[in-house]
Protein backbone atom coordinates (compact mmCIF):
# COMPACT_ATOMS: atom_id res chain seq x y z
CA UNK A 1 0.00 0.00 0.00
CA UNK A 2 1.20 3.50 -0.81
CA UNK A 3 2.31 5.79 1.97
CA UNK A 4 0.69 9.21 2.31
CA UNK A 5 3.92 10.80 1.09
CA UNK A 6 3.87 8.64 -2.05
CA UNK A 7 0.24 9.53 -2.67
CA UNK A 8 1.02 13.21 -2.21
CA UNK A 9 3.95 13.02 -4.59
CA UNK A 10 1.83 11.33 -7.24
CA UNK A 11 -0.89 13.96 -6.85
CA UNK A 12 1.66 16.72 -7.39
CA UNK A 13 2.96 14.94 -10.51
CA UNK A 14 -0.54 14.46 -11.92
CA UNK A 15 -1.56 18.06 -11.23
CA UNK A 16 1.64 19.39 -12.77
CA UNK A 17 1.21 17.28 -15.90
CA UNK A 18 -2.49 17.99 -16.32
CA UNK A 19 -2.28 21.74 -15.84
CA UNK A 20 1.10 21.99 -17.57
CA UNK A 21 3.11 23.54 -14.76
CA UNK A 22 6.47 22.54 -13.41
CA UNK A 23 6.16 20.11 -10.49
CA UNK A 24 8.88 22.06 -8.68
CA UNK A 25 6.50 25.01 -8.50
CA UNK A 26 3.98 23.00 -6.50
CA UNK A 27 4.24 22.31 -2.81
CA UNK A 28 2.03 20.15 -0.57
CA UNK A 29 0.47 23.04 1.33
CA UNK A 30 -0.25 25.21 -1.69
CA UNK A 31 -3.79 26.38 -2.30
CA UNK A 32 -4.23 24.58 -5.62
CA UNK A 33 -6.94 26.96 -6.80
CA UNK A 34 -4.47 29.83 -6.55
CA UNK A 35 -1.28 28.04 -7.55
CA UNK A 36 -2.82 26.38 -10.58
CA UNK A 37 -5.19 29.27 -11.30
CA UNK A 38 -8.17 26.93 -11.63
CA UNK A 39 -11.86 27.13 -10.79
CA UNK A 40 -14.25 24.49 -9.50
CA UNK A 41 -15.03 23.03 -12.94
CA UNK A 42 -11.34 22.62 -13.72
CA UNK A 43 -10.89 21.01 -10.32
CA UNK A 44 -13.31 18.32 -11.45
CA UNK A 45 -10.81 17.41 -14.16
CA UNK A 46 -8.18 16.96 -11.48
CA UNK A 47 -10.59 14.86 -9.42
CA UNK A 48 -11.25 12.59 -12.42
CA UNK A 49 -7.53 12.26 -13.08
CA UNK A 50 -6.94 11.30 -9.46
CA UNK A 51 -9.82 8.80 -9.37
CA UNK A 52 -8.60 7.16 -12.58
CA UNK A 53 -5.00 7.05 -11.38
CA UNK A 54 -5.64 5.75 -7.86
CA UNK A 55 -8.69 3.63 -8.81
CA UNK A 56 -10.80 5.19 -6.09
CA UNK A 57 -14.10 7.03 -5.93
CA UNK A 58 -13.98 10.34 -4.17
CA UNK A 59 -17.38 11.98 -3.73
CA UNK A 60 -16.98 15.65 -4.58
CA UNK A 61 -18.79 16.75 -1.42
CA UNK A 62 -15.90 15.29 0.59
CA UNK A 63 -13.70 17.85 -1.11
CA UNK A 64 -15.80 20.85 -0.10
CA UNK A 65 -13.39 23.22 1.60
CA UNK A 66 -10.32 21.23 0.56
CA UNK A 67 -7.89 23.48 -1.25
CA UNK A 68 -4.39 22.12 -0.54
CA UNK A 69 -2.62 19.06 -1.92
CA UNK A 70 -1.77 17.59 1.49
CA UNK A 71 -5.39 17.45 2.66
CA UNK A 72 -6.41 16.08 -0.72
CA UNK A 73 -3.79 13.33 -0.34
CA UNK A 74 -5.27 12.42 3.04
CA UNK A 75 -8.75 12.10 1.50
CA UNK A 76 -7.43 9.77 -1.19
CA UNK A 77 -5.29 7.79 1.23
CA UNK A 78 -8.40 7.05 3.29
CA UNK A 79 -9.95 5.30 0.28
CA UNK A 80 -6.96 3.24 -0.90
CA UNK B 1 -24.10 34.10 -38.09
CA UNK B 2 -27.06 32.05 -36.97
CA UNK B 3 -29.72 30.72 -39.24
CA UNK B 4 -27.65 29.83 -42.26
CA UNK B 5 -28.89 26.74 -44.00
CA UNK B 6 -26.90 25.24 -46.78
CA UNK B 7 -27.53 22.27 -48.97
CA UNK B 8 -24.73 21.37 -51.25
CA UNK B 9 -23.62 18.41 -53.30
CA UNK B 10 -20.33 16.89 -52.28
CA UNK B 11 -18.54 14.28 -54.41
CA UNK B 12 -18.18 11.13 -52.35
CA UNK B 13 -17.27 7.72 -53.72
CA UNK B 14 -17.14 7.02 -57.45
CA UNK B 15 -20.58 7.17 -59.09
CA UNK B 16 -22.06 8.65 -55.93
CA UNK B 17 -22.98 12.10 -54.74
CA UNK B 18 -23.93 12.78 -51.13
CA UNK B 19 -25.97 15.66 -49.84
CA UNK B 20 -24.63 17.72 -46.97
CA UNK B 21 -27.07 19.93 -45.06
CA UNK B 22 -25.70 22.38 -42.56
CA UNK B 23 -27.00 24.96 -40.14
CA UNK B 24 -25.02 27.14 -37.80
CA UNK B 25 -26.30 29.09 -34.80
CA UNK B 26 -24.86 30.84 -31.75
CA UNK B 27 -25.22 27.92 -29.37
CA UNK B 28 -25.22 24.94 -31.68
CA UNK B 29 -24.77 23.81 -35.24
CA UNK B 30 -25.66 20.73 -37.17
CA UNK B 31 -24.88 18.97 -40.37
CA UNK B 32 -25.78 15.70 -42.03
CA UNK B 33 -23.46 13.67 -44.18
CA UNK B 34 -23.37 10.00 -45.14
CA UNK B 35 -26.52 9.34 -43.17
CA UNK B 36 -25.18 10.72 -39.91
CA UNK B 37 -26.53 13.91 -38.38
CA UNK B 38 -24.04 15.66 -36.12
CA UNK B 39 -25.28 18.20 -33.59
CA UNK B 40 -22.42 20.31 -32.22
CA UNK B 41 -22.82 22.32 -29.02
CA UNK B 42 -20.62 25.41 -28.84
CA UNK B 43 -21.94 27.96 -26.39
CA UNK B 44 -19.35 29.37 -23.96
CA UNK B 45 -18.40 28.52 -21.31
CA UNK B 46 -19.90 25.01 -21.22
CA UNK B 47 -23.13 24.92 -23.24
CA UNK B 48 -25.39 26.15 -20.45
CA UNK B 49 -28.98 25.63 -21.56
CA UNK B 50 -30.94 28.87 -21.47
CA UNK B 51 -33.62 30.44 -23.65
CA UNK B 52 -31.30 31.10 -26.61
CA UNK B 53 -30.02 27.53 -26.66
CA UNK B 54 -33.56 26.22 -26.31
CA UNK B 55 -34.71 28.21 -29.34
CA UNK B 56 -31.92 26.69 -31.41
CA UNK B 57 -32.67 23.20 -30.08
CA UNK B 58 -36.28 23.72 -31.17
CA UNK B 59 -35.06 24.66 -34.63
CA UNK B 60 -32.95 21.53 -34.60
CA UNK B 61 -35.82 19.15 -33.78
CA UNK B 62 -37.93 20.82 -36.46
CA UNK B 63 -35.13 20.26 -38.98
CA UNK B 64 -34.60 16.75 -37.63
CA UNK B 65 -37.97 15.66 -39.02
CA UNK B 66 -36.75 16.51 -42.50
CA UNK B 67 -33.27 15.05 -42.03
CA UNK B 68 -34.52 11.74 -40.61
CA UNK B 69 -35.40 10.51 -44.07
CA UNK B 70 -31.75 10.63 -45.14
CA UNK B 71 -30.11 9.56 -41.88
CA UNK B 72 -29.73 6.50 -39.70
CA UNK B 73 -27.84 8.04 -36.78
CA UNK B 74 -27.52 11.23 -34.77
CA UNK B 75 -24.40 12.17 -32.81
CA UNK B 76 -24.50 14.97 -30.24
CA UNK B 77 -21.19 16.35 -29.00
CA UNK B 78 -19.61 19.48 -27.59
CA UNK B 79 -16.84 21.63 -29.00
CA UNK B 80 -16.25 23.26 -25.63
CA UNK B 81 -13.11 22.28 -23.73
CA UNK B 82 -14.79 22.16 -20.32
CA UNK B 83 -17.20 19.46 -21.30
CA UNK B 84 -20.40 18.30 -22.92
CA UNK B 85 -22.83 20.57 -21.07
CA UNK B 86 -22.94 22.10 -17.59
CA UNK B 87 -26.75 22.04 -17.50
CA UNK B 88 -29.39 24.73 -17.20
CA UNK B 89 -28.32 28.36 -17.33
CA UNK B 90 -28.87 29.05 -13.63
CA UNK B 91 -27.89 32.71 -13.94
CA UNK B 92 -30.57 33.33 -16.53
CA UNK B 93 -33.09 31.32 -14.51
CA UNK B 94 -32.34 33.32 -11.37
CA UNK B 95 -32.29 36.72 -13.07
CA UNK B 96 -35.52 36.12 -14.95
CA UNK B 97 -37.31 34.84 -11.88
CA UNK B 98 -36.15 37.90 -9.92
CA UNK B 99 -37.70 40.21 -12.48
CA UNK B 100 -41.24 38.94 -11.85
CA UNK B 101 -43.51 37.87 -9.01
CA UNK B 102 -43.45 34.28 -7.79
CA UNK B 103 -46.49 33.03 -9.68
CA UNK B 104 -45.25 34.55 -12.94
CA UNK B 105 -41.80 33.06 -12.34
CA UNK B 106 -43.27 29.59 -11.83
CA UNK B 107 -45.39 30.02 -14.95
CA UNK B 108 -42.29 31.01 -16.93
CA UNK B 109 -40.34 28.02 -15.61
CA UNK B 110 -43.20 25.68 -16.50
CA UNK B 111 -43.30 27.05 -20.05
CA UNK B 112 -39.53 26.59 -20.41
CA UNK B 113 -39.72 23.03 -19.06
CA UNK B 114 -42.57 22.07 -21.36
CA UNK B 115 -40.60 23.35 -24.35
CA UNK B 116 -37.40 21.55 -23.44
CA UNK B 117 -39.30 18.36 -22.63
CA UNK B 118 -40.80 18.48 -26.11
CA UNK B 119 -37.30 18.78 -27.61
CA UNK B 120 -35.83 15.96 -25.53
CA UNK B 121 -38.85 13.71 -26.09
CA UNK B 122 -38.44 14.12 -29.85
CA UNK B 123 -34.73 13.27 -29.62
CA UNK B 124 -35.52 10.33 -27.30
CA UNK B 125 -38.09 8.89 -29.72
CA UNK B 126 -36.38 9.85 -32.99
CA UNK B 127 -36.38 7.02 -35.56
CA UNK B 128 -32.59 7.02 -35.62
CA UNK B 129 -29.93 5.64 -33.36
CA UNK B 130 -28.82 8.55 -31.23
CA UNK B 131 -25.40 8.80 -29.61
CA UNK B 132 -24.16 11.33 -27.05
CA UNK B 133 -20.37 11.61 -27.36
CA UNK B 134 -19.42 13.23 -24.07
CA UNK B 135 -16.33 14.56 -22.34
CA UNK B 136 -15.71 16.60 -19.20
CA UNK B 137 -18.63 18.18 -17.39
CA UNK B 138 -21.92 16.41 -18.14
CA UNK B 139 -24.09 17.89 -15.42
CA UNK B 140 -27.76 18.49 -14.77
CA UNK B 141 -29.51 19.42 -18.00
CA UNK B 142 -26.45 18.26 -19.95
CA UNK B 143 -26.73 14.86 -18.33
CA UNK B 144 -30.44 14.90 -19.22
CA UNK B 145 -29.66 15.66 -22.86
CA UNK B 146 -27.26 12.70 -22.92
CA UNK B 147 -29.90 10.47 -21.26
CA UNK B 148 -32.33 11.23 -24.08
CA UNK B 149 -29.89 9.52 -26.46
CA UNK B 150 -29.80 5.77 -27.10
CA UNK B 151 -26.09 5.40 -26.36
CA UNK B 152 -23.60 7.42 -24.35
CA UNK B 153 -19.97 7.15 -25.41
CA UNK B 154 -17.74 8.81 -22.84
CA UNK B 155 -14.21 10.13 -22.86
CA UNK B 156 -12.54 8.82 -19.70
CA UNK B 157 -12.43 12.39 -18.38
CA UNK B 158 -16.23 12.72 -18.53
CA UNK B 159 -18.05 13.37 -15.26
CA UNK B 160 -21.78 12.97 -14.65
CA UNK B 161 -23.80 14.66 -11.96
CA UNK B 162 -27.28 15.70 -10.92
CA UNK B 163 -26.47 18.50 -8.46
CA UNK B 164 -30.05 19.84 -8.29
CA UNK B 165 -30.87 18.65 -4.78
CA UNK B 166 -27.90 20.64 -3.57
CA UNK B 167 -29.85 23.72 -4.71
CA UNK B 168 -33.21 22.61 -3.32
CA UNK B 169 -34.46 21.36 -6.67
CA UNK B 170 -34.82 18.19 -8.67
CA UNK B 171 -33.69 17.63 -12.27
CA UNK B 172 -36.36 19.15 -14.49
CA UNK B 173 -35.46 18.25 -18.07
CA UNK B 174 -36.69 14.66 -17.84
CA UNK B 175 -33.69 13.23 -16.02
CA UNK B 176 -35.52 11.35 -13.31
CA UNK B 177 -37.92 9.30 -15.49
CA UNK B 178 -35.11 8.54 -17.94
CA UNK B 179 -32.71 7.47 -15.19
CA UNK B 180 -35.45 5.26 -13.73
CA UNK B 181 -36.04 3.77 -17.15
CA UNK B 182 -32.38 3.02 -17.75
CA UNK B 183 -30.85 2.17 -14.36
CA UNK B 184 -31.55 0.31 -11.14
CA UNK B 185 -33.38 2.32 -8.52
CA UNK B 186 -30.54 2.11 -5.97
CA UNK B 187 -28.23 3.79 -8.47
CA UNK B 188 -30.85 6.42 -9.24
CA UNK B 189 -31.18 7.18 -5.55
CA UNK B 190 -27.42 7.43 -5.15
CA UNK B 191 -27.05 9.89 -8.03
CA UNK B 192 -30.07 12.03 -7.16
CA UNK B 193 -30.13 12.00 -3.37
CA UNK B 194 -26.39 12.60 -2.86
CA UNK B 195 -25.93 14.96 -5.82
CA UNK B 196 -22.42 13.58 -6.20
CA UNK B 197 -20.59 13.41 -9.48
CA UNK B 198 -19.28 10.15 -10.90
CA UNK B 199 -16.59 9.52 -13.48
CA UNK B 200 -16.96 7.68 -16.79
CA UNK B 201 -15.63 4.39 -15.45
CA UNK B 202 -18.19 4.36 -12.65
CA UNK B 203 -20.89 5.46 -15.11
CA UNK B 204 -20.06 2.47 -17.29
CA UNK B 205 -20.08 0.11 -14.29
CA UNK B 206 -23.61 1.17 -13.40
CA UNK B 207 -24.85 0.75 -16.96
CA UNK B 208 -25.16 4.37 -17.94
CA UNK B 209 -22.32 4.53 -20.44
CA UNK B 210 -21.95 2.24 -23.41
CA UNK B 211 -18.24 2.77 -24.13
CA UNK B 212 -15.41 4.54 -22.30
CA UNK B 213 -12.64 5.76 -24.57
CA UNK B 214 -9.40 7.72 -24.22
CA UNK B 215 -9.21 11.47 -23.85
CA UNK B 216 -10.46 13.25 -26.95
CA UNK B 217 -11.67 10.01 -28.56
CA UNK B 218 -15.43 10.08 -27.87
CA UNK B 219 -16.44 11.66 -31.17
CA UNK B 220 -14.23 9.29 -33.17
CA UNK B 221 -15.74 6.31 -31.38
CA UNK B 222 -19.27 7.66 -31.92
CA UNK B 223 -18.58 8.08 -35.64
CA UNK B 224 -17.22 4.54 -35.85
CA UNK B 225 -20.36 3.27 -34.11
CA UNK B 226 -22.59 5.27 -36.46
CA UNK B 227 -20.71 3.83 -39.46
CA UNK B 228 -21.38 0.32 -38.17
CA UNK B 229 -25.10 1.05 -37.75
CA UNK B 230 -25.33 2.08 -41.40
CA UNK B 231 -24.89 -1.59 -42.35
CA UNK B 232 -28.18 -2.53 -40.67
CA UNK B 233 -31.63 -2.44 -42.21
CA UNK B 234 -33.01 0.94 -41.18
CA UNK B 235 -36.64 -0.14 -40.74
CA UNK B 236 -35.54 -3.00 -38.46
CA UNK B 237 -33.37 -0.68 -36.39
CA UNK B 238 -36.27 1.76 -35.99
CA UNK B 239 -38.69 -1.04 -35.01
CA UNK B 240 -36.17 -2.46 -32.51
CA UNK B 241 -35.63 0.93 -30.89
CA UNK B 242 -39.35 1.54 -30.57
CA UNK B 243 -39.76 -1.88 -28.91
CA UNK B 244 -36.75 -1.51 -26.58
CA UNK B 245 -37.09 2.11 -25.49
CA UNK B 246 -40.42 3.24 -24.06
CA UNK B 247 -40.83 6.97 -23.48
CA UNK B 248 -42.17 7.55 -19.93
CA UNK B 249 -44.48 10.43 -20.93
CA UNK B 250 -46.65 10.29 -17.81
CA UNK B 251 -43.70 10.43 -15.43
CA UNK B 252 -42.09 13.16 -17.48
CA UNK B 253 -45.19 15.30 -16.99
CA UNK B 254 -45.19 14.53 -13.26
CA UNK B 255 -41.58 15.64 -13.07
CA UNK B 256 -42.56 19.04 -14.47
CA UNK B 257 -45.30 19.36 -11.85
CA UNK B 258 -42.97 18.45 -9.00
CA UNK B 259 -40.25 20.79 -10.25
CA UNK B 260 -42.70 23.69 -10.42
CA UNK B 261 -44.02 22.95 -6.91
CA UNK B 262 -40.48 22.97 -5.54
CA UNK B 263 -39.43 26.01 -7.53
CA UNK B 264 -41.92 28.14 -5.62
CA UNK B 265 -40.20 27.40 -2.28
CA UNK B 266 -37.98 30.03 -0.60
CA UNK B 267 -35.16 27.49 -0.29
CA UNK B 268 -34.72 27.44 -4.06
CA UNK B 269 -34.45 31.20 -4.36
CA UNK B 270 -31.89 31.28 -1.54
CA UNK B 271 -29.91 28.40 -3.04
CA UNK B 272 -29.87 29.90 -6.52
CA UNK B 273 -28.90 33.32 -5.19
CA UNK B 274 -25.94 31.91 -3.27
CA UNK B 275 -24.83 29.94 -6.30
CA UNK B 276 -25.22 32.76 -8.81
CA UNK B 277 -23.70 35.46 -6.62
CA UNK B 278 -20.75 33.37 -5.46
CA UNK B 279 -17.34 34.46 -6.66
CA UNK B 280 -15.58 31.61 -4.87
CA UNK B 281 -13.48 29.16 -6.82
CA UNK B 282 -15.77 26.53 -5.32
CA UNK B 283 -19.27 27.94 -5.92
CA UNK B 284 -21.95 27.43 -3.34
CA UNK B 285 -23.06 23.82 -3.41
CA UNK B 286 -23.83 22.44 0.06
Amino acid sequence: MKTTDQTLDEILSLAAAHFKVSKEKLSPDDDFFQTLGIDSLQTLDLLTKLENHFHVELPDYELQGVSDFRTLAGKIQARL
Amino acid sequence: MPGITKDKKVPAAKHETRTVSQWSGNALSWGVADGVIELRLHRTPCNELGSASLEELEQFVTALEGMQAEAHALIIYSEMKLGFCAGADLRELYQRSQAMDKSQAVKGVRHFLERIHRVLNLIDAAPLTTIAAVHGVTFGGGFELALACDLIIADKMARFCFPELRLGLIPGFGGIPRLKRDLGNAVVRDLLLTGRSVNATKAQQIGLVSQVVGEGEALRAARATAAQLKKFDHATAVAAKKFIKPIPYEELQREIELFCDLFASPAVEAGLRKFVESTDAQPYLP
